[in-house]
């Protein structure tokens, strides 16, 4: 048993070479089409207008790229089932490379398939990968939404009247908290008087509670709500019933909200699948772990809405000029919402330190707890 | 003189038996020809759907012939995805028997899976592996068997609708789960999904040798088989049908009628339970709410497809498989919806139910019946 993952392993290191060679002789699998075969597995509907939309719309703009095929499947479980589909896009469309956007699929599912098929790289849309003990043709992607939460704040804070904004959010975890701050961060920018108020629904999808979170803070005085949830269609609908503006979140929610729309935060995953796709059709060597924000084009927000004032677009379009040009978000010293100083300089954008947020700044009202 | 009567007796006896036998034939191939019929129709609609959206019916069935059945990777996938289904519909199957509507296979699955985790978290590194999984298996089931037997209980002794209650089992079951996996079970190191602590590679359940297909699916099929057994060549199983078909008369005849409610139940908990144990032993390595993946409600589908026939299970729960497995291919060459293999499952499900009418309506089957009469 040992001999056998010793010598995997060893194999496991040539993978690069050896998808190379198979690539340009495009003999061992029967593959569609000579090229590029990018298979990709999403959790929910590719219409969602969230998340896996996000991912769809990318995928979508890689159709047009000559040799590049993509194979997609929705709604597929986290369970054995997303292994099956994305083993049957290796095994019966010939997929090179095979792209899982949710949680729940890496492990066990994606770290046993890398190394069941060492020929084709696997990628994962969230920073998992862990060289030490990971596959080396498995790896990571995402991108740095806090940045594009950050110009949605600096949107909202000259669109609000009442200086309350509202942030419907998920779970309280770093990625989520590093949205919520970053969006208080960018209202404060511009708006110094602004707070955010931010509710807490427990999970990644429940629209109801989702719901109820948005009138709530509408009644609670909030007039920009956003959000950070799998699909905010909800969150942005509710509050164009109730006449408030809205920022989004993941993609595009524009159709959603034509009269308070402001604009949104949009992961860009098209910058990364066309590197993938370019790395592969060069036979290069694709990197384990992908990931960066406005300064790499891997994050955008959604062209404004009628709800963003003449003033707000301005303000907003400079910081994302800002960003591209890698000016920091979190300057110090700024303190958390119970006192404690947490930020004490200022910190690159890509700072390991701010990935292990855990707090909520000073100006956000509400509890992780 | 008495021998050649005896002789031509002897002759008539046989040339009767062997008609029996075919009008037998004839009488039972009804029970095949009518699902036949009716997945044929179903297959004719579904192409005129397809029709109307403007993809081709033929190259839908090549697709799915291909993604379910056409290769050796299609054929274990069909498989893979089976084997849950046999175990969480005998879980609706052996309680319909008795005449009960239980669909509470999901909640049973999710505790039965979560228990087996939760009951293994102490003994890993220090017990084998052999031994853990068996007592996995064990608990898993038991915990499975208590949570359905208990609204076969509700039935009997307080007459609570078995439906309903196996139901909103279901929803406790998983928010059981979901209350241990979030707060004392949870495994710290996994900070984004919620789970038990892992049972690691050592303590997992392998393969069928030489596939790729783990034990639940030989399992299930032994299991579907010994309950088709129980049913048909047991006294329980016999006390069972009769009571299914008339439970005063049952009572009147002084069967044990509450004992065989609350034990179908339980042994249809036991099943589901199972299920949960090897989805956690061979799939996921632990619990979490990935268990509630709708295994228990597919399950309720299949039995009533296979009209509650453990064998039938068997074959029909591989079909489903297919189709499953097939779902994926279509969705990506004819660039349709997931949903299109829901629309294909949802037709062939009313088409079936509506063809249950058509028993005993077709001459052919009937000259049969009227054979034997002359």
């Amino acid at each position: 048993m040992t001999d056998f993952r010793l010598t995997r392993r060893g194999f496991m290191h040539s993978a690069g070479a050896f998808g190379a060679t198979s690539l340009l002789a495009g003999t061992s699998r029967p593959a569609l089409a000579a090229g590029v075969t990018i298979g990709i597995v999403y959790v929910g509907p590719r219409d969602d207008f969230g998340w896996n939309q996000a991912h769809a719309v990318a995928i979508k703009s890689l159709k047009n790229v000559a040799g590049v095929k993509a194979v997609e499947e929705e709604n597929v479980p986290e369970t054995d089932a997303c292994a099956k589909s994305m083993e049957s896009m290796v095994n019966l469309d010939g997929a090179n490379i095979v792209l899982g956007t949710s949680f729940g699929y890496f492990t066990p599912f994606m770290v046993d398939l890398a190394k069941k098929y060492p020929k084709v790289e696997f990628r994962h849309a969230a920073p998992l990968w862990d060289g030490s003990k990971h596959p080396k043709n498995l790896g990571s992607y995402f991108g740095y939404l806090n940045q594009a939460h950050y110009v949605d704040g600096v949107a909202a804070g000259l669109s609000t009247k009442s200086n309350k904004l509202g942030f419907v959010a998920a779970k309280p975890i770093s990625s989520v908290l590093s949205n919520i701050n970053s969006f208080l961060l960018g209202a404060r920018k511009v708006n110094p008087n602004a707070v955010v108020q931010v509710i807490f629904t427990g999970d990644w999808s429940l629209p109801v509670r989702e719901a109820e979170a948005t009138n709530a803070l509408v009644d609670a005085g909030c007039d920009v709500i956003t959000c950070h949830v799998d699909g905010p269609k909800v969150v942005i609908e509710t509050a164009e019933k109730r006449g408030v503006k809205s920022c989004g979140h993941n993609a595009s929610q524009a159709p959603l909200a034509p009269k308070g729309f402001i604009t949104g935060a949009e992961y860009k995953w098209e910058t990364i699948y066309k590197i993938y796709a370019d790395k592969l059709a060069k036979g290069e060597p694709l990197p384990n772990m992908l990931a960066g924000g406005y300064d790499s084009d891997m994050v955008q927000n959604t062209p404004f809405g009628a709800g963003a004032s003449e003033e707000a677009r301005k303000a907003a379009t400079a910081a994302i000029a800002d960003l591209k040009a890698k000016k920091p978000i979190y300057v110090g010293p700024l303190k958390d919402n119970k006192g404690n100083l947490v930020i004490d300089k200022a910190y690159d954008n890509y700072d390991p330190y701010l990935d292990q947020m855990n707090y909520l700044l000073e100006g956000v009202i509400g509890s992780i707890t | 003189m008495s021998e050649s009567l005896a002789s031509t007796e002897q002759a008539m006896d046989k040339e009767s038996a062997v008609r029996d036998f075919f009008a037998r034939l004839r009488r039972d191939s009804e029970y095949i020809a009518i699902p036949v019929l009716a997945l044929a129709i179903s297959a004719a609609v579904f192409s005129l759907f397809l029709l109307a959206v403007g993809k081709s019916p033929i190259e839908f069935f090549q697709l799915v012939e291909r993604g379910g059945f056409g290769t050796a990777f299609s054929i274990q996938n069909t498989l893979q995805r089976a084997a849950p289904l046999i175990l969480t519909a005998l879980a609706v199957a052996i309680p319909a028997r008795i005449g009960l509507v239980m669909i509470g296979g999901e909640g049973a699955l999710v505790i039965g899976g979560f228990t087996s985790a939760a009951i293994a978290i102490p003994m890993l590194e220090r017990v084998p592996p052999a031994p853990t999984l068996i007592i996995m298996a064990l608990a898993g089931a038991l915990a499975g068997g208590l949570w359905v037997g208990l609204a076969g209980l509700l039935r009997h002794a307080r007459g609570v609708n078995e439906t309903i209650s196996s139901l909103l089992l279901t929803y406790i079951g998983v928010a059981v789960m979901n209350f241990f996996v979030e707060g004392a079970l949870r495994d710290l190191t996994n900070p984004n999904k919620p789970s038990t602590k892992p049972l690691g590679d050592a303590y997992m359940l392998g393969k069928i040798p030489g596939t790729d297909v783990h034990w639940g699916l030989a399992v299930g099929i032994v299991i579907a088989l010994s309950l088709h057994v129980l049913m048909t060549r047991t006294t329980f199983g016999f006390a069972a049908r009769v009571t299914g078909g008339n439970p005063r008369a049952a009572q009147a005849q002084g069967l044990p009628v509450g004992k065989l409610i609350v034990a179908s139940a339980a042994i249809a908990g036991a099943c589901a339970g199972l299920a949960g144990f090897f989805e956690v032993a061979a799939i996921q390595g632990r619990a979490n709410a990935s268990l509630a993946a709708g295994y228990g409600f597919t399950g309720i589908l299949v039995s009533f497809l296979a009209r509650h026939n453990p064998v039938a299970i068997i074959f029909v729960a591989i079909l489903f498989g297919g189709i499953v497995a097939s779902g994926g291919l279509v969705q990506r060459r004819m660039d349709l919806p997931d949903a299109t293999v829901l629309v294909l499952q949802g037709l062939t499900f009313v088409i079936l139910l509506v063809s249950e009418t058509l028993y005993g309506r077709f001459e052919f089957f009937r000259d049969a019946r009227g054979s034997e009469r002359t």
